[in-house]
C-alpha cells in the first residue's frame, strides 16, 4: 500500500452541541479515519466552548475566529494569520452561515493557496429557501410552495390566500418550526426571526417520512458521491439522535438532476419528503456536510476525505452505491479540559 | 374470517402480495427482524409472518399454494392459517409498496 498523502485541513463548524450539532467534528472524524490521507486537522471555532476545542483526538490544533458577521476584514485577517501559522492545504467550511462569504472571497482564498472546493455565490442562492421551488422545477421535482416574509401578518391572512395549515416556518439559515394555526406561527416567527433575523419562510407542510441525502458535486454536474439516510430517533430540535443508511434510487436521481442542474461543486446536503405514494417533495438543499456525515465513513464512503481528494486535483470515479441498513446512534460525552487550555483559548484564541 | 373484508382493505385482492421484486430487498433475520433498504423502516414478524416471508420470496405466489405450505409447519386449521394469510399480505402491501 502506498503512503497516504499527509496534509492539513481547516474545518469549522466544531460546535458538536449533544441536541444539535454541527457538522465539523464529524467532518475532522472522517478526515482521521481516512484510508488515503494522513490529514492533520485545524479545528476553527467561534466560541469558546465548542466542544472541538478541546478535542485533539479529532482537531489536532484549534483555534478561535471571530464571526463574519462581526466584520469581514476581522474574519479574513484572522483567517490569514492562521494560514500563514498553520499552514492549511484545505479549508472545508461547516455553517450555512458562512457559505456565502466565503463564497464570495473564493479569489481571495485562491490568492492565498488556500484550497476551498465551495460553491459559488449564485449556485448558494439558487438553493437558497426562497429559491428553492424554481431549481426543484428546472430539476423536475416537487417543491412545496414557500414564500419569503418580513411581516407576521401573513398568518391571519394566508388561509384566504389558498395556504392551508400546517405551515413550516422557517429561519433562512437555521431552525423550523411546524405551525397548526396562525398563533402558532406568529410565535414561531417571532422566536426565529429574534435569534436568525429576516426573512423568516412559510412553507406548505409536506406529508410523509423525511429522508436525507449527503453528496458531492464536482463542479461540472456529476454527483461524485452520495450516501442517504433515513433518521430513526430525534432530538427535541428535530435533528437526528439515530439514523440508518438507505438506497432510495428516487431520491439519487433527484440529487443528481439538482448537481446537474446547478452543476454543483462541493458538498451539499439535499432533504425530501416522501410522501405514502413514493412521490418526493424537496424541503431544503444545505450547501454543506450535515453532522450525520460521520456516517458516509461508516458505509465506506468517506465522502470529507472524497471532497478533499476532488479539491486536490485528483480524478475521480463515482463512488459506488452505499450499502443500506448501516445504524448510527449520537451519544454525549464529557472532554475533560485542563484549567491550561481553557485560559489558552480564552486570552489566545488557540490550543496550538 | 372474512374475504370481503380483506378486499376492502386497500382495493387490491385478497391474495395479492407485494411483487417479489420489492420483497427480495428486505434484509429478513432468522429472528424475525425485517429492514427495508428503501425506506429505512424496521419491523419485527413472529414465527408464522417470518415462514410467510420466506415463501414469498421463495417463490410462493398466491394464498393457496402458501396456506398449504403452512399447514405443513404449523398445528392450525386451515381456515385459520388462511385468515392469517390474507391479514399479512394486506400489512404487507400497505408497508412495502
Amino acid at each position: 500500500m502506498s503512503a497516504r498523502h499527509a496534509l492539513t485541513v481547516a474545518v469549522t463548524g466544531i460546535n458538536a452541541r449533544a441536541d444539535n450539532p454541527g457538522p465539523g467534528l464529524a467532518v475532522a472524524r472522517c478526515l482521521k479515519e481516512s484510508a488515503h490521507l494522513d490529514v492533520r486537522v485545524v479545528g476553527l471555532a467561534y466560541d469558546a466552548f465548542d466542544p472541538g476545542l478541546y478535542l485533539p483526538e479529532w482537531c489536532d490544533a484549534a483555534y478561535l475566529l471571530p464571526y463574519p458577521s462581526a466584520g469581514e476584514e476581522a474574519f479574513m485577517a484572522r483567517l490569514a494569520e492562521l494560514h500563514e501559522t498553520t499552514a492549511f492545504d484545505v479549508l472545508i467550511p461547516c455553517l450555512d452561515a458562512e457559505l456565502p462569504i466565503l463564497a464570495r472571497l473564493a479569489p481571495w482564498l485562491e490568492e492565498r493557496g488556500i484550497v476551498a472546493m465551495l460553491p459559488t455565490v449564485e449556485q448558494i442562492r439558487l438553493r437558497a429557501k426562497d429559491r428553492l421551488a424554481d431549481l426543484a422545477r428546472e430539476a423536475g421535482i416537487a417543491c412545496p410552495e414557500t414564500k419569503s416574509l418580513f411581516r407576521e401578518d401573513f398568518f391571519h391572512a394566508c388561509s384566504g390566500e389558498g395556504w392551508h395549515w400546517p405551515l413550516v416556518v422557517k429561519g433562512l439559515f437555521y431552525d423550523a418550526k411546524v405551525a397548526h394555526g396562525p398563533a402558532e406561527a406568529v410565535a414561531a416567527f417571532r422566536r426565529i426571526a429574534g435569534e436568525w433575523g429576516l426573512p423568516i419562510l412559510a412553507q406548505q407542510f409536506s406529508p410523509g417520512e423525511e429522508i436525507n441525502l449527503t453528496g458531492l458535486g464536482d463542479g461540472e454536474g456529476r454527483l461524485v458521491g452520495a450516501v442517504m439516510m433515513k433518521k430513526r430517533a430525534l432530538t427535541d430540535k428535530g435533528k437526528a439522535w439515530a439514523g440508518i443508511s438507505i438506497h432510495d434510487t428516487a431520491l439519487l436521481d433527484a440529487a443528481r438532476r439538482l448537481v446537474a442542474a446547478t452543476r454543483w461543486r462541493g458538498p451539499l446536503e439535499v432533504e425530501v419528503m416522501r410522501a405514502a405514494d413514493g412521490t418526493l417533495s424537496l424541503i431544503e438543499i444545505n450547501p454543506r456536510f450535515p453532522a450525520w456525515v460521520y456516517l458516509s465513513a461508516g458505509v465506506g464512503r468517506n465522502l470529507p476525505e472524497t471532497l478533499v481528494r476532488l479539491a486536490l486535483g485528483e480524478t475521480l470515479a463515482e463512488l459506488p452505491p452505499a450499502p443500506a441498513g448501516t445504524l448510527f446512534i449520537r451519544y454525549a460525552l464529557e472532554a475533560i479540559v485542563p484549567l491550561s487550555d481553557f485560559d489558552a483559548v480564552v486570552t489566545q484564541g488557540e490550543r496550538g | 374470517m372474512s374475504l370481503k373484508d380483506h378486499n376492502e382493505v386497500d382495493g387490491m385482492p385478497p391474495s395479492r402480495f407485494p411483487s417479489a421484486e420489492i420483497l427480495s430487498m428486505l434484509a429478513i433475520s432468522n429472528s424475525g427482524f425485517v429492514f427495508d433498504p428503501v425506506s429505512g423502516a424496521s419491523y419485527t414478524v413472529n414465527a408464522s409472518g417470518l415462514a410467510i416471508l420466506d415463501l414469498l420470496r421463495g417463490g410462493c405466489a398466491g394464498v393457496e399454494e402458501a396456506v398449504g405450505k403452512l399447514g405443513e409447519a404449523f398445528d392450525a386449521p386451515a381456515g385459520v392459517l388462511e385468515r392469517d394469510v390474507i391479514e399479512f399480505a394486506a400489512r404487507l402491501r400497505a408497508l412495502f409498496r
